[in-house]
């Protein structure tokens, strides 16, 4: 069972919940941070980060010995990320989404790959037995989704019966790629207008790709009832609530996870994976 | 020369559009017979690299020269070994392309020495 753990808006407590819900799963568990411009679930879960893999896409080489400037490459590009502009042939790789089709349709074979390293991905064990990996975007990097792809394929060091990627804030490419191929979607809110406004934007995600969701109200009592009200009217099960409580933040910003800091919520995360499972498995 | 002019619009006296990459469109006219057509921008729409498509778009046109308002630097690194020289109209005030072709065969425009902002492309998308 792959769950990911999204919000929408930022700071709503992914990260929280993401690494709670680790902790109570038992032990055949992978962890993935997939927020790969701001990875920070290593900093709860302390892994020992072991293994390293250099990431990033295949970009095209022009041999000008064997070009023809016949231009099909800039014509196949759906990014504009080739010119060719009478017998030079210009490569934008700032533009390149590293997709292939230029190397593919080159007749004369001219346009070769290199790899263009976007960051890195990073994996071990946390003291407490969970398999961990984490992808890293090097800063100014514009794209995260082929370090993303790369993680979510970062072999597992053993087999796994859940797998717990903790998503990027947002709702845009990263995330999507991020939900692409999970099972449910857990989506981690805070009962506020802006809570609300980008947990409507996620929901949205998971309608277009298919897979069921639900909610948990984070920081619960502050704000206003909005979430509450627009959960019930769209169907979306509201499956946890977390109050807002100052001993929560000073654990958190003190490196604890919260089933670290409040062992009774050990109880309501497995809780919380049981309604989730029987959601699956429905 | 063959001069093109990004425009919002679709004839002469159509305004000019001080955009390059997400011009609405080009005309293109002949400086010295006064000839000219006007071209829908295919970049408009473009995800991204607009620059880059539309640089390629007024070269298969023909163009010897372009007017326009600003440059990117993948238009700028495109419109460079395409011989194409890149000149600037002033974009504050309301201008038909007419009015930018008289300028610029009184010889009233400068050329871009470079690009005259950054790249778009970086955000996340």
């Amino acid at each position: 069972m792959r769950i990911v753990v999204a919000s929408g808006k930022g700071g709503t407590g992914k990260t929280t919940v993401a690494t709670s819900l680790a902790l109570v799963a038992g032990e055949a568990v992978r962890f993935l941070d997939c927020d790969v411009e701001a990875p920070n679930a290593a900093l709860f879960l302390n892994p020992a980060l072991e293994t390293r893999q250099e990431v990033g896409i295949q970009l095209p080489v022009v041999d000008e010995a064997l070009c023809t400037h016949c231009g099909r490459c800039a014509k196949v590009c759906e990014f504009h990320a080739i010119a060719v502009i009478g017998k030079k042939m210009l490569i934008f790789p700032e533009l390149c989404h590293g997709c292939g089709s230029c190397t593919l349709i080159c007749p004369e074979k001219a346009i070769s790959e290199r790899l263009d390293v976007m960051g890195v991905l990073e994996g071990g064990k946390t003291p407490t037995g969970l398999d961990f990996a984490q992808g890293v975007m090097n800063v100014g990097e514009p794209m995260a989704v082929p370090i993303l792809r790369a993680l979510k394929k970062w072999p597992p060091a053993r087999p796994f019966t859940i797998e717990i990627r903790d998503a990027p804030p947002g709702a845009s490419c990263p995330v999507v790629e991020t939900m692409r191929g999970a099972d449910f979607i857990l989506l981690v809110t805070e009962p506020t207008p802006f809570g609300l406004h980008d947990l409507k934007q996620v929901i949205g995600i998971t309608r277009e790709l298919g897979l069921p969701a639900g909610v948990l109200v984070n920081r619960n009592g502050i704000g206003d009832n909005a979430v509450e009200s627009y959960c019930a009217e769209a169907g979306i099960p509201i499956l946890m609530r977390i109050p807002m409580e100052r001993r929560f933040a000073e654990a958190i910003a003190s490196g604890k996870t919260l089933v670290e800091a409040a062992p009774e919520y050990r109880l309501l995360f497995r809780e919380l994976l049981e309604k989730i499972s029987a959601r699956v498995a429905a | 020369m063959k001069l093109a002019i990004s425009i919002s619009g679709n004839k002469l006296d159509s305004p000019f559009d001080p955009r390059f990459g997400r011009a609405a469109a080009f005309c293109l006219v002949d400086s010295e017979t006064g000839e000219w057509t006007a071209h829908e921008n295919p970049a408009l729409s473009a995800s991204g690299g607009a620059g880059v498509q539309a640089a390629q778009f007024i070269a298969k046109l023909g163009a010897q020269a372009v007017v326009s308002g600003a440059y990117g630097p993948n238009a700028f690194d495109t419109l460079t070994p395409a011989g194409i020289a890149m000149y600037l109209a002033p974009t504050g005030e309301t201008l038909s392309a007419a009015e930018v072709l008289a300028l610029f065969k009184a010889d009233k425009l400068s050329q871009a020495p470079a690009a005259t902002h950054a790249g778009h492309h970086g955000a996340a998308h």
